[in-house]
């Protein structure tokens, strides 16, 4: 059992990332990875609201009649969603500026969604648990690794702390200039493809 | 009257090519790359999208307004009610409505228009949780656009969406000859190909109407 235990847990972290594997939540992946501090923010609102979500749908996954399950679902994971909104807007204003509207897409982020109806209608409170928390942690594990890789090349930077010495920048008189492509919508894209490519080459995953 | 149509025009020059909602917001990524396998079911999912886009964000709209925002229930009549702040209430109703909205369609279409209900398929089901048409309700209640507005953004971020994919379809169609290497099989050329496709969209930043 504990061996299970471990395997609901770890399995989603790296081998079966719910981003670069299960390919669910790919809108949020890549619209908050602008900055670290809203990735981790963002990652942090998503495992809440995931291990909640599994947790009360497997407590009431034998109460729940399978004809309107969907609208349930989405009616506990959205006043979570709330939730979280409200706490952000309260203690991380700024922050909750910046991830602007997809704080709510949590709502409709599929990774909430097929946890819910792939594992939590089917699993004991314990594993529903740790499935979510396992999923929230995978993905925001590569949400981080976007934001970093994006940060950095962007505006030279991670979490607003300059890592590059300002001597270096062309206006100094350097030879340095920032990658503004990496805060455009492609250079998200071509980050997080070339890091699917990464974790199914070392996974060893070929999808046909 | 030609300065209004210009505004709106422009909108939808703004929704559909500068601020793609796909490429731009990266909303719908989900359906996008679960669809665009084959161009005639990218088809049926786009204009499944322009047509609950068009009618969700104008409903949603009209909710926001006379139910929700500060002050919003003053036309009941009813003393007190200027003081009620539904706001916080907005992802809920959005969502009830986008999934009340889309069941009614269904029905409706399965009535009245059997051929195009049997063309959509399983896609309207699907697009209660498309992330671009909660996306297009979020960011109208966002940007604070009137009703026209809302109207023009809703059927105009749908018609971007719709453009998007199909694109997306027929480039994939095209990759089957390729040879790509193993790991990138599947959703990691997908990804780096969309990358591609929205540089090319940064293209029309410049547009002005």
């Amino acid at each position: 059992m504990s061996i299970r235990k471990n395997i609901v847990f770890s399995d989603p972290i790296i081998s079966n990332n719910p981003i670069t594997r299960q390919v669910l939540g790919i809108c949020s992946a890549l619209a908050v990875t602008v900055k670290v501090d809203s990735a981790i923010v963002m990652a942090f609102a998503l495992t809440f609201v995931l291990v909640g979500s599994n947790t009360i749908i497997s407590i009431l996954r034998k109460k729940i009649p399978s004809n309107v399950r969907i609208i349930v679902q989405l009616t506990i994971i959205a006043t979570l969603v709330i939730m979280t909104d409200q706490l952000l807007k309260a203690f991380l204003f700024d922050i909750s500026k910046q991830l602007s509207v997809f704080v709510g897409l949590i709502i409709t982020n599929c990774i909430v969604m097929g946890r819910a109806e792939a594992f939590a209608m089917q699993n004991s409170l314990k594993d529903s648990l740790l499935d979510g928390l396992g999923n929230g942690i995978g993905y925001g594990a590569v949400l981080i690794i976007v934001a970093i890789i994006r940060e950095f090349l962007g505006s030279g930077s991670i979490m607003n702390i300059n890592l590059l010495p300002a001597s270096m920048y062309v206006e100094n008189g350097g030879w340095y200039v920032n990658n503004g492509l990496m805060l455009l919508a492609p250079g998200a894209f071509i980050v997080l493809g070339l890091l699917i490519w990464i974790q199914r080459t070392v996974t060893n995953y070929t999808e046909e | 009257m030609l300065e209004i149509l210009e505004h709106y025009l422009s909108l939808a020059t703004k929704s559909i090519f500068i601020e793609n909602i796909l490429l731009a917001y990266f909303l719908g990524m989900c359906s996008f790359l679960a669809i665009s396998k084959k161009v005639e079911t990218s088809i049926g999912l786009g204009i499944a999208v322009i047509f609950v886009n068009g009618i969700t964000v104008p409903l949603n709209w009209l909710i926001k307004t006379y139910l929700l925002m500060p002050g919003a229930l003053t036309w009941t009549g009813i003393s007190g009610m200027d003081a009620v702040d539904l706001s916080f209430l907005t992802f809920i109703t959005f969502i009830a409505t986008i999934a009340a909205s889309v069941q009614l369609v269904e029905m409706l279409l399965d009535k009245f228009s059997p051929s195009l209900y049997n063309s959509l398929g399983i896609f309207l089901p699907l697009i209660a949780v498309n992330c671009a048409i909660l996306g297009s309700s979020l960011f109208m209640n966002e940007r604070g656009y009137n009703l026209a507005e809302s109207t023009v953004f809703g059927i105009s971020s749908g018609i971007g969406f719709a453009m998007a994919i199909v694109m997306m379809s027929a480039i994939r169609f095209k990759l089957k000859y390729s040879n790509v290497p193993d790991g990138l099989k599947g959703l990691g050329i997908t990804m780096i190909l969309t990358g591609l496709l929205s540089m090319a969209y940064l293209s029309f930043s410049g547009i002005q109407l």
